[in-house]
């Protein structure tokens, strides 16, 4: 029998997730054709502001590869528009003259920006926040230009409004609106996600409505209507979108909104049909994805003769994640004369939670900040369950439960992936059916946790407690090394736990592979160790060669000695002392290094200790996993620009803090003015002095990946720098992974959680507390070694016969 | 050079445990080590990756030693490099005499 042949207009994630579910059907059915305008494959739309803001490229977004497209035998035409059709010869025709002959015909045109007509709407500078061509006219746009204004405070003006300002744009939101996101926020939620967005550096114009775009071929700026106008280098129109139904309307398939369709996303046209966004169903146009998932469901079942009770509507909630911020609602918003509301403020840890109840059932909900409870809530919501005789809605659980405790008395029906209505029982069914292992593996099963991913979370969990002792969780999560399939997190839970006191006894208890382990757990034990107790004493055979020697190895064995020069500064003395030993040991090469200090390369082993004697000066740490140097500008005491004393204040930073051991290597560098002669904007923490202060960066990276610090506070004395270097310091030594540079930590993290806990007064105090317990710990090593035979023999001994 | 020489190159209780000790005879470089099953094994003091590393400085676990500078696992029992490096170091024997410790050359 010859295929029917099934053409698609439009290659979107609704469409193409309508063909995945034909060919799961019937896959012998249909000879299928797909068009799309974009010249990519089918990709994840809801994850464009991760390629907007830099994170993850095209690539990574890719739904269906070209592979799967190949295949799956379809033929795909990307780059090419179909610009017109013939209902009753049934062709289509696209914009490179293409005809191909249809029998079944799908329209998953999916939408458009809502460009505002107003007066200079054509300039250039102005674009819609829809798909990655768009994406790459921002980026490209942020590196040329600085003012970014986004027109439309919904999720998508918000979306765009982080992503810009993570390129590096000063950036304006103006919304017509006294408040954000109002269609699924109350004022209350509403305002804290303002405030949470104020402070990570994007401003907003409220209640303004645009009415012109000035500039000349270019846009340089918005007017308002009540005369005001702001200057912008880029538009970013985000507020609406419009399905795209005017090709079909052409041809005179009916349309309102949308095209309009019938329970089996059938068009009044025959054989014809639309699906996704482009589509009205019972009057309204869809613009989240789970929706349009299930009429995938059923306009596949359908087309393939099976049996369906058609597409009955969806009632959503909305689960959206803006700028870190996890938001739900659903139902109803705001509270009526006959609804009561149970609310929960939380502001110091960000969190808000309303609940609206008319008769005993829940009505709507509003989540902010946390949204653990959004299933359960929907539940009550979508099944109108009586809560008269529930005992509490609790909507505060302790800390770390709600989790835990939700996977194992999740009832089986209970949605775990929005996005594409997938329940926990489906999830659990399909990993004994297949034996599947891994939250991707999941994914590619039941397509749980392909597009906002939002829900991973949850299926590695029902995972974990589906396979019990069987779940292999070293596929899921990073192992320290191949001796082990713990992780950082767990490997430090069980030292505390368990009161685990040194290298062995972690490898023992915690069943290691090897009894000794191997050369990257054995410095990340010894570390973890070191964090968790601050008398610990020290394992040096856990060490590498650099650490255990207190010298840097060279290629041939020989080693450097760089001493301490605090801050840069030297005396006459020391420079003395080093060009002595430098001559009468025959030393190769005498060279300042990057660190702002002079260098003695190529040592012997057996000449180290003499070497250290003789100079008297301590171990610069020059090869340590901790404060390596703390560079400085000549600043005030010299400087015509200086307004701080940088020399002084870097000094005192490098004596406080020298030989603590962190994660990683740590650098620090003290500026006296905005010039920056020390290059504070790339170390782990940077300060630039100001009139009247300092400014505080953090998370800079001079090395393999070049990263800026970020300012996070301008302080007015030096006590307050101190301070906050003393809790960034600890609490960078207690959460950060070993070989982590706090460049990698802060994005691991989040700046933000970090502030959040940095500015807790307890957990300041006890981050302190421990830090100087820790500090008191240390001895100079060159002097150690000096000064103790047993050393001397064990580490820095040659036998020469 | 001569074969077959014995020479001593430490007393056992003076070896420290899991740390390598840098022996010189001749022109040879050797690396000697005291693991925690209380053998002493010693081999060349130079890993065969083509840019060398000492390897009496490198981590011990076990019958086997991590070269410091590129990280290649090597034993300490035939000085094979393990897998997915590959490689072969000289190991000598060493013998255990009243409480000495002697090489054979
Ligand atoms: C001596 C020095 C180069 C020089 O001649 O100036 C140096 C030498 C080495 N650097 Fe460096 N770095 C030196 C300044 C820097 C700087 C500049 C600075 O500190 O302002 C950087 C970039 C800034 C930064 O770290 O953000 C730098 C980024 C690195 C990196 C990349 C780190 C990263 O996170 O990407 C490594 C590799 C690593 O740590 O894993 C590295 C590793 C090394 C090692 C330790 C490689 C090794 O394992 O053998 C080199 C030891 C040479 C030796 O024989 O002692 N070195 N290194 C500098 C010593 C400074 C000091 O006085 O302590
Ligand atoms: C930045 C952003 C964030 C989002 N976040 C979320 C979220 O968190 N949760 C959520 O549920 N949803 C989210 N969405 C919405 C979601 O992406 C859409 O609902 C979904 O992509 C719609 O699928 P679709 O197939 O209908 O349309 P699309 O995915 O837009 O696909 C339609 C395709 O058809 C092509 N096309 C149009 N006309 C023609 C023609 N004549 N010829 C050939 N090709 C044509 C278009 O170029 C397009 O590629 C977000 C959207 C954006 C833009
Ligand atoms: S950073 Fe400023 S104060 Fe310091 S040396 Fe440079 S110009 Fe002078
Ligand atoms: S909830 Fe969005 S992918 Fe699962």
């Amino acid at each position: 029998m010859d295929k029917q042949k099934l053409v698609m207009i439009g290659n979107g994630m609704a469409g193409v997730r309508a063909i995945e579910e034909i060919l799961r059907e019937n896959p012998n059915l249909y000879d299928i054709t797909i068009f799309g305008q974009e010249p990519h494959p089918n990709y994840n739309r809801i994850q464009l502001s991760t390629v907007l803001q830099g994170d993850t490229t095209v690539n990574d977004i890719i739904l269906n590869d070209w592979k799967w497209y190949e295949n799956n035998n379809i033929r795909l035409f990307t780059g090419e528009s179909v610009i017109d059709l013939d209902l009753k010869k049934k062709y289509v025709r696209t914009d490179k003259d293409r005809v191909v002959v249809y029998d079944k015909l799908i329209f998953a045109t999916g939408s458009s920006p809502l460009m505002i007509p107003i007066p200079g709407v054509e300039k250039q500078g102005i674009t819609g926040f829809r798909d990655i061509s768009d994406c790459e006219t921002m980026i490209n746009c942020s590196e040329q230009y600085k003012n970014a204004v986004v027109i439309g405070g919904g999720l998508l003006g918000l979306e765009a409004a982080k992503g810009l300002t993570n390129l590096g744009m000063s950036v304006k939101v103006v919304h017509l609106m006294p408040y954000l996101m109002e269609r699924q926020l109350d004022a209350t939620a509403s305002t804290m996600l303002k405030q949470e967005l104020e402070r990570q550096g994007i401003s907003f114009l409220m209640e303004k409505q645009t009415v012109e775009i000035t500039g000349e071929k270019r846009v340089s700026g918005l007017r308002f209507k009540d005369g005001s106008t702001v200057d912008a280098d880029l538009v970013v129109m985000a507020i609406g979108i419009l399905p795209n139904k005017a090709l079909a309307e052409q041809v005179g398939i009916d349309a309102n909104r949308g095209i309009i369709v019938n329970d089996f996303m059938k068009t009044n046209s025959k054989d014809v049909y639309a699906i996704g966004e482009c589509a009205e169903h019972r009057g309204i146009a869809y613009g989240l994805v789970a929706p349009l998932y299930e009429q995938a469901k059923v306009l596949a079942k359908h087309i393939c003769n099976k049996e369906t009770e058609g597409y009955q509507g969806s009632v959503t909630g909305t689960q959206l994640k803006v700028a870190g911020v996890d938001l739900y609602s659903a139902g109803e918003i705001e509270s009526g004369p006959d609804t009561k509301a149970i609310r929960v403020e939380n502001e110091y840890e960000g969190v808000y939670k309303k609940v609206l109840i008319r008769d005993n059932q829940v009505v709507g909900t509003v989540l902010y900040g946390e949204t653990a409870e959004s299933t359960r809530l929907f539940r009550m919501l979508t099944q109108k369950e009586d809560i008269s005789q529930m005992t509490s809605l609790s909507i505060l659980q302790p800390a770390g439960e709600a989790e835990e405790s939700d996977v194992a008395s999740m009832p089986d029906e209970e949605l775990v992936c929005g996005c594409n209505g997938v329940s926990k029982g489906t999830i659990v069914e399909a990993i004994h059916a297949q034996n599947l292992t891994t939250v991707n593996e999941v994914g590619a099963c039941t397509n749980a946790g392909r597009s906002c991913g939002r829900c991973k979370p949850m299926i590695g969990e029902i995972l974990e407690h589906t396979l019990g002792d069987s779940f292999d969780s070293s596929q899921q999560k990073e192992a320290i090394c191949g001796c082990t399939t713990l992780s950082r997190e767990e490997v430090v839970t069980e030292i505390r736990a368990k009161g685990l006191t040194n290298v062995k006894e972690v490898m023992n208890v915690l069943d290691w592979e090897n009894d000794e382990g191997c050369s990257k757990c054995n410095p990340a034990l010894n570390y973890y160790l070191g964090m968790v107790y601050p008398e610990y004493k020290d394992e040096r055979v856990a060490r590498l060669v650099n650490e255990k020697m207190h010298a840097n190895i060279q290629k041939d064995g020989t080693y450097s000695v760089v001493p301490r020069m605090y801050g840069g500064v030297t005396t006459a003395e020391d420079l003395k002392k080093l060009a002595e030993v430098a001559t009468k040991y025959d030393v190769p090469l005498v060279k300042l290094t990057g660190g702002q200090r002079i260098g003695l390369f190529g040592i012997k082993k057996e000449n180290l200790t003499a070497i250290w004697e003789e100079l008297d000066m301590p171990s610069g740490y020059a090869y340590g996993k901790t404060l390596r140097t703390v560079k400085t500008c000549v600043g005030k005491t010299f400087c015509r620009f200086g307004t701080q004393d940088s020399m002084g204040l870097g000094i005192e930073l490098e004596k406080k803090f020298e030989r603590i051991d962190t994660p990683h290597k740590f650098k620090m560098g003290v500026s006296a003015c905005p010039r920056n002669c020390a290059e504070a904007g790339i170390k782990d923490i940077g300060i630039v002095g100001v009139d009247g202060g300092w400014e505080i960066y953090v998370a800079g990276n001079g090395g393999t990946d070049l990263r800026a610090g970020d300012l996070v506070y301008t302080v007015k004395t030096k006590e307050e720098v101190i301070e906050f270097a003393s809790v960034f310091l600890q609490y960078y030594r207690e959460t950060g992974t070993y070989l982590e540079r706090t460049s990698k930590w802060v994005e691991r993290m989040g700046l933000e959680n970090i502030k959040k806990v940095l500015e807790d007064e307890t957990q300041r105090t006890l981050l302190l507390e421990r830090l100087d317990k820790t500090l008191a710990r240390y001895n100079e090593p060159w002097k150690e070694a000096i000064e103790n035979d047993e050393i001397k023999e064990k580490y820095y001994q040659v036998t020469t016969y | 050079m001569t074969t077959n020489t014995k020479i001593e190159v430490a007393r056992y209780n003076e070896l420290p445990m899991r740390i390598g000790r840098k022996v010189k005879i001749a022109e040879e470089n050797i690396a000697l080590f005291k693991v925690t099953s209380g053998e002493v094994y010693a081999i060349e003091d130079k890993s065969p990756h083509p840019k060398g590393g000492v390897l009496s400085e490198g981590l011990v676990s076990g019958d086997y030693v991590f070269c410091p500078v590129y990280d290649w696992k090597i034993s300490l029992i035939d000085g094979k490099v393990q897998a997915p490096d590959y490689g072969q170091v000289r190991t000598y024997e060493v013998q255990q005499e009243d409480g000495k410790i002697v090489i054979i050359i």
